[in-house]
């Protein structure tokens, strides 16, 4: 609504330099909040589809007796997909064991220890490029080393190994983002009242970064553990009725869903949307967990 | 230039003494030449303009500014007479015996309790926790306030009450001297005054140094006070001096330096 002035106000209140156009200026606003909003619903949209187009097709498959039970068959009615989920826990596991001690620890240090010169710059950009490294890539460093060098053979170890080092770039360059949001009013508060180093870091620094940090965690692990290119250069098997260990032959979710995918007969298809699903639970129980623990943390924010 | 003299002869004798001290943000020197004895359980305050070293030297005392990059200290600053820059000085260790508390209000995201348990558990206390926390409360005069919500976070507390607490907390590791820097900028009137009531308790255990920017408050809780000013050097390049430090009454009322007359008066700054 526009604002009225007395009749008798002097001439300088009509302030005849200013044209505010307030009506324009607020329509604007209005535009582009709208624009925000088809923008969100376009995003959102296409995730329903493809969540709808999967269920339609997988949950009915999904809940068949045998299909977490059993082993993958060449009959699609009859296969199975639970060699490949036990592969799948077993990488997630062992990719959180071994990306996010050393994701964190390396980036506490280049946060909190390290000098800040040109070393360190130069480290902190390499990392970022890593973390945009095509995960094929990974694969064969992970052929490489784990398999090559270091005679794992193509075994579920040299896997999950491979899959924390493409894990791990993302989690460093999130961790030291969380680290590093970290008001430097809180670490002066802790230093000042005589708390060394370590202590500072490990009851302030790292408990306020925790939220953060396990964001970048979800992401990556999440993002690992639907690699199939990796996986298929270290040499993960297509077929295996034997549950997986540390240094068997193994399975995984994202390699039976490509196989079943690439196969001629319907039922397969059923299996593969079935094995979508499942490997979609897997992720959300695991972001399930991450984000439990980031409220506890963030309980005081 | 400084009017020392007649101060350091009248009171008791330093418990932390600022001599030739040089300070430098890498090439850049912040506070030049500060002499300034700091006597014991008495307020010195700190005035000056903005950007004059007052907290850059404040943060001297307790090595707070060995955390900046590039920050170094020139000159001496002992305390019971051990320069606190030797090499065989713990900066950890000064800290706990020189506290500090911050402009802004900057509890831990932790409950009242934590906040104060804190300091005490990292430096090995043995005593009584619970009793601890209650005392440093009472002394802070905040213990009727949140006795019955010390589980609760510390960032749910009003900004005066905050800072409080930040006292309380500095003041639970049982330190020698209390460092603040502009400790009520951020809180309204009432919130202040409570706050330099809470000073008057205080500097009966404590020996305490403020920096403050309001005049009144400067005039009202301090023993002595320092002014400082800001000079340019021969390259046009701006730092911070002590102009004098006398008695607080002879700093408002009769100072020996034009400039401060002008400052303290509200001329200038």
């Amino acid at each position: 609504m526009a604002i009225s002035l007395p009749e008798d106000s002097p001439q300088s209140f009509a302030a005849p330099n200013f044209a505010p156009r307030t009506q324009e200026r607020q329509s604007l606003g209005k535009v582009f909040e709208i624009v925000c909003l088809v923008c969100l619903l376009i995003g959102l949209l296409v995730l329903a589809l493809l969540l709808f187009d999967v269920i339609k097709d997988g949950f009915v498959r999904m809940l068949q007796p045998g299909f977490f039970t059993g082993n993958p068959s060449r009959l699609a009615n009859r296969a199975g997909l639970r060699p490949a989920l036990l592969g799948s826990i077993w990488l997630g596991a062992l990719i959180l064991l071994i990306s996010v001690p050393i994701g964190v620890g390396a980036a506490l240090y280049l946060e909190e220890y390290a000098p800040k010169n040109r070393w360190t710059n130069l480290i902190e950009i390499n990392i970022s490029n890593l973390a945009g490294v095509p995960s094929i890539v990974y694969g064969l460093l992970g052929l490489g080393i784990f398999n090559g060098l270091f005679r794992l053979g193509p075994v579920l170890l040299s896997g999950a190994l491979t899959l924390s080092l493409l894990a791990l770039p993302l989690i460093i360059v999130a961790s030291r983002e969380a680290i590093r949001a970290v008001p430097p009013s809180l670490r002066q508060a802790s230093y000042g009242l005589g708390a060394t180093r370590w202590q500072t870091v490990s009851n302030h620094v790292l408990p306020y970064a925790v939220p953060g940090i396990l964001t970048g965690v979800i992401i990556s692990v999440s993002r690992a553990i639907g690699e199939t290119a990796p996986l298929i250069v270290i040499g993960a098997v297509g077929f295996t009725a034997a549950n997986p260990d540390l240094l068997s032959r193994f399975m995984a979710l994202p390699i039976l869903i490509y196989d079943w995918v690439s196969r001629p007969q319907i039922d397969f298809k059923y299996a593969s949307a079935a094995g979508i699903i499942v490997l979609m639970l897997l992720i959300l129980a695991l972001n399930g967990t991450a984000i439990y623990v980031r409220n506890r943390f963030s309980v005081f924010k | 230039m400084q009017s020392t003299s007649q101060t350091s002869s009248s009171q008791s004798t330093a418990i932390l003494e600022a001599k030739d001290v040089n300070v430098y943000y890498g090439s850049f020197l912040a506070v030049h030449d500060v002499d300034l004895p700091i006597a014991r359980n008495q307020i010195t305050s700190f005035i000056g303009p903005s950007g004059c070293g007052k907290s850059t030297l404040l943060r001297c005392f307790n090595r707070l500014n060995d955390l900046v990059v590039g920050a170094r200290v020139e000159g001496s600053i002992t305390y019971h007479g051990q320069n606190l820059y030797d090499a065989s000085i713990d900066a950890v260790e000064v800290r706990r015996r020189i506290g500090m508390v911050f402009q802004k209000p900057n509890p831990f995201p932790k409950s009242i309790y934590e906040n104060i348990a804190f300091g005490p558990r990292i430096n090995g206390f043995k005593g009584n926790t619970d009793e601890l926390v209650e005392r440093s409360l009472k002394q802070s005069a905040l213990w009727d306030e949140v006795k019955d919500k010390l589980k609760e976070s510390g960032l749910a507390l009003s900004g005066g009450q905050q800072q409080r607490l930040c006292i309380a907390r500095a003041i639970a590791v049982e330190p020698e001297v209390i460092l603040m820097d502009e400790p009520c900028s951020a809180l309204d009137p009432i919130s202040t005054l409570r706050i330099e009531e809470l000073l008057q308790d205080l500097k009966e255990r404590f020996t305490i140094i403020i920096v403050t920017h309001n005049m009144q408050q400067a005039s009202r809780v301090s023993d002595t006070t320092a002014f400082f000013n800001t000079e340019l050097n021969e390259k046009g390049q701006r730092r911070g001096k002590l102009v004098e430090f006398d008695r607080t009454e002879v700093i408002f009322n009769n100072p020996a330096q034009k400039s401060t007359q002008e400052y303290v008066s509200g001329r200038f700054g």
